[in-house]
């Protein structure tokens, strides 16, 4: 397994929609393509938001996991 | 390319066709596939509309979508400053001002407004949820380039001066814009 090197995390545990991809794609915003944010969220429905954002903006979903109530996301930047 | 004489492989060519390296090679590049633009008019200044309208701006624009809001009627009530107590230049645009306050922290449920009870509770509940409020998705909206694009009508009508606005709103403008966006295929939301 790779280790991979994160540029930007993302705390958005506790908090409902729309913030969890907000909070996101502003952090993503000022990185270099290619760079990886690490996303944490609490919101069930952030599992399904994560996945058609991925789709609508380009920035590739690399990694997706669960843990408990805590979804756990690695976005590629464009 | 080497031009071959042999009449054999000339035929085979012919048969296949081009061959599929060269095609690959001259293709045209993919250009990336543009968001059609999002147009909200936000039209109500109710509480729980006015959340939705920066609900789906927000998420639009952290999607890549061009979004714009065309803030009209009630709805450009939302855009004064909260400091703001009292807009408009004659007796009845004030009063207008005084029987409903402006500013996006003032917002009153347009169901169950019970005296400011209801938006309280909402208030209350959205915090116990992790539910941003209105002027936190302003704030994003603004951060993420939405365009706010007052009605000059609206502004006329209610008296209302670009000093009495929030920061970060465009020019004014009017409901021939809107519809040239439209009309060009940006997909219309009225709230």
């Amino acid at each position: 397994m790779t280790v991979l090197e994160i540029a930007a995390r993302v705390d958005a545990r506790g908090l409902s929609c729309p913030m969890p991809i907000v909070k996101t794609a502003q952090a993503v915003k000022p990185l270099a393509p290619g760079a990886l944010v690490e996303v944490l969220a609490t919101d069930p429905g952030s599992e399904r938001d994560f996945v058609a954002w991925s789709r609508a903006t380009g920035h590739e979903l690399v990694e997706r996991s669960v843990d408990g109530a805590t979804h756990r996301f690695v976005i590629r930047r464009k | 390319m080497t031009r071959t004489i042999d009449p054999i492989a000339e035929a085979i060519a012919d048969a296949e066709g081009v061959p599929e390296a060269f095609t690959e090679a001259f293709r045209a590049p993919e250009t990336e596939k543009q968001p059609r633009e999002l147009v909200i008019i936000c039209y109500s200044g109710d509480l729980e509309k006015t959340w939705a309208s920066l609900i789906l701006a927000s998420t639009a624009a952290a999607s890549g979508v061009p979004t714009k809001i065309f803030l009209t009627f009630w709805g450009l009530q939302t855009f004064v400053k909260d400091s703001v107590r009292i807009t408009g230049q004659n007796w009845m645009q004030k009063m207008m001002s005084v029987m409903q306050r402006p500013g996006i922290s003032h917002r009153k449920l347009s169901k169950m407004n019970f005296l400011g009870m209801g938006p309280w509770m909402m208030g209350t509940l959205a915090k116990q949820h992790g539910v941003a409020k209105p002027k936190e998705l302003l704030e994003a909206c603004q951060a993420l380039g939405v365009e706010l694009m007052p009605c000059q009508m609206t502004m006329d009508m209610f008296g209302l001066r670009r000093e009495d606005m929030i920061e970060g709103l465009g020019e004014p403008v009017g409901a021939a814009t809107v519809i040239e966006l439209l009309a060009n295929g940006a997909a219309p939301l009225f709230i």
